[in-house]
């Protein structure tokens, strides 16, 4: 029975798992414009972690090529990754559709707004430490998220179709007002190239200190959607049916819906919008899986995390030393493999 | 002690009444029979016992306590509820579908003990459904699948079993199997058990106490004797009908009498 061998089970597809993201990393870490040999990329990591130090056999340049420029890219890309792909589980947990995607209530939209509205102010504003389009991109997508709760809240529930629709109509709205205020604003027509930048996405992460920002939301919001699994399994039985199993159901959809915003929001501050990630990666590994969020959710953001750090790869190498937007990525790679997992399923898919 | 008491009950949607005065006491092993035609108030009787809703007037006691005021992960030790309508979404195995009743019992940092794994193994064998493990639900027969739900009600370990039309689009014997197995828990497992029954005789078979609902009020209630006679079933179903011992157990049984008025307007159209 599998449930049987389930917590050893788990723990060799997460070892796993955790092998090939690392693997990713390194590789993506020693490839790019000057390229470093793999040896060099671990023993630098190695010194830099732990008191062992190997005598250092490189130039001092690609210590700082690997410490400062290239390393905090490659985690930013793999933290986006991880929170996208955690974000995508949980939005098609609780809305019981596979094809749902951490931006289908909104966020993308305020998310952009946000940003845009950021692109009008002048270059040198800053909030700790953050220029301003990473902070109103995050705060645009989450008070989207917000917008999109109360408006289809109905005597003291939050229906989930409501919520759709209403997200639907707000996603609209947003939208028309960015692309009025570009068409309107000079400023923001002398900076298309960054507003296109930010809806194509692709991963500014320049230092460490984004890191340290989004890094500790980002995994906070994996372990405590990862803890709280067991719940978003019962949302499978349908509100009533998971008040039957014992769910406080609106309580429970409130933090499920707060989680997944948090992450995207997360994500979206330091990548723009980067599709096809939380769509993708969570349906193909609960093809192989199984739909028990308490594998799948670990599961998908060491995957998403994965995914997206090659991806980036791709994205900075492919056309050296022009740098794409990792979205187009994303999407060349993500569309035909999820057209590929639609059809080979064979499902009929409902809402 | 009483497992429900129900206390001048009365309940509406936001488009009309649907309950009025219930008062009724079930006793702890009860296994209880709910008819009445559709829209009798059947189903938010049992959402009632089962707290989704909540009483608008008068009170709903579990084990003397207020259904309202439990926390549901408590409710949920308690009650268990096979729903008229189940579906679930993606690809769930049947044990994967049958651990779904423990999630009362899970928490935070323990939310797989070996105990789950016993007990799911348990009413897999109770109920009769190992042999389909591994598969998955939404490949399974009508029958099959009313039986996984069960087993996953009966995963929460409740002391209380209420079952929305457990019998409907089920073939005779499916509806028998799941009767006898609801008969054997309710007498090996002292559980108690409320099921709402669309076919009268099945229900004057299996049932020793009989609720008759009708237009959201209780109109008789006891045994089959006294509730399926020709004039409280004619008056709450408006069909003419005749009553007659079961040949063999004596039960009464309930005989439609046709009218011709429906047989006519079918051959026309």
């Amino acid at each position: 029975m599998r449930i049987f061998t389930g917590p050893r089970r788990h723990i060799s597809i997460i070892l796993l798992l955790l092998l090939v993201l690392i693997t990713c990393v390194i590789v993506a870490t020693a490839v790019g414009s000057v390229s470093i040999p793999f040896g060099d990329v671990i023993k630098i990591c190695w010194n830099k972690v732990t008191a062992f130090d190997f005598t250092p056999t490189w130039r001092a340049v690609d210590e700082t090529i690997v410490l400062q420029i290239r390393l905090p890219r490659v985690i930013g890309g793999a933290l986006v990754g991880a929170a996208l792909a955690t974000a995508g589980v949980l939005f098609q947990g609780l809305l019981r559709n596979p094809m749902a995607d951490p931006y289908i209530i909104g966020t993308s939209a305020g998310s952009a707004l946000g940003a845009t509205v950021a692109m009008l102010l002048p270059v040198s504003t800053a909030f700790l430490g953050f220029g301003m389009v990473p902070v109103l991109a995050f705060a645009g997508a989450l008070s989207t998220v917000f917008l999109v709760y109360y408006l289809a809240r109905v005597g003291g529930r939050t229906p989930i179709v409501s919520m759709l629709l209403a997200g639907f109509v707000a996603s609209a709205m947003l939208t028309a007002l960015m692309f009025l205020m570009i068409t309107i604003s000079d400023t923001l027509h002398s900076r298309f190239a960054s507003v296109y930048g930010f809806l194509m996405g692709g991963i500014s992460v320049s230092g460490w200190g984004q890191i340290a920002v989004a890094g500790p939301i980002i995994l906070v919001g994996i372990v405590v959607g990862r803890l709280w699994s067991f719940r978003l399994n019962a949302f499978a039985l349908g509100e009533e049916g998971a008040a039957h199993v014992g769910v406080e159901v609106e309580r429970n959809k409130a933090l499920f819906l707060a989680l997944g915003s948090v992450l995207t929001a997360a994500a979206v501050s330091i990548s723009g919008l980067i599709g096809f990630v939380g769509l993708v990666v969570p349906h193909a590994l609960r093809l192989v899986l199984g739909p028990d969020h308490r594998i799948l959710i670990p599961a998908s953001a060491l995957a998403g995390a994965a995914f997206l750090v090659i991806a980036d790869l791709l994205a900075r190498s492919v056309a050296s030393p022009r740098e794409l937007p990792v979205g187009i990525i994303t999407a060349l790679i993500g569309a035909p493999v999820f057209l590929y997992l639609l059809r080979r399923s064979g499902k009929e898919y409902s809402l | 002690m009483n497992a429900i008491v129900m206390n001048r009950v009365c309940f509406s949607y936001s488009n009309g009444l649907v309950l009025r005065d219930v008062e009724l006491s079930v006793r702890k092993g009860e296994m209880i029979g709910l008819i009445g035609p559709n829209g009798a108030g059947k189903t938010t009787l049992i959402r009632l016992i089962s707290g989704i809703l909540n009483a608008r007037l008068g009170e709903v006691k579990l084990d003397g306590l207020h259904a309202g005021k439990l926390k549901r992960n408590a409710l949920a030790r308690e009650v268990a509820v096979v729903p008229q309508q189940f579906n679930i979404p993606f690809a769930y195995r049947v044990e994967e579908v049958v651990m779904l009743g423990r999630t009362p019992f899970m928490k935070p940092f323990h939310d797989s003990s070996a105990r789950d794994r016993d007990v799911i193994m348990q009413t897999m064998d109770v109920v009769g459904i190992r042999r389909l493990e591994g598969r998955y639900f939404s490949e399974l027969s009508e029958g099959e699948r009313q039986k996984v739900v069960l087993a996953m009600a009966l995963a929460q370990e409740p002391k209380l079993l209420l079952l929305d039309e457990p019998t409907a689009h089920l073939d005779i014997s499916h509806q028998v199997e799941i009767l006898e197995l609801l008969a054997r828990m309710n007498e090996e497992g002292r559980l108690t058990i409320i099921a709402a029954m669309h076919d009268l005789n099945l229900a004057s078979a299996y049932f020793r106490r009989l609720i008759l609902m009708k237009e959201g009020a209780i109109v008789a209630d006891g045994p089959p004797e006294r509730v399926l006679t020709s004039s409280t079933i004619a008056s709450a179903y408006s069909v003419p009908v005749h009553i007659q011992p079961h040949p063999l157990t004596g039960v009464p049984q309930v005989v439609v009498l046709p009218t011709g008025n429906g047989h006519r307007q079918e051959t026309v159209s």
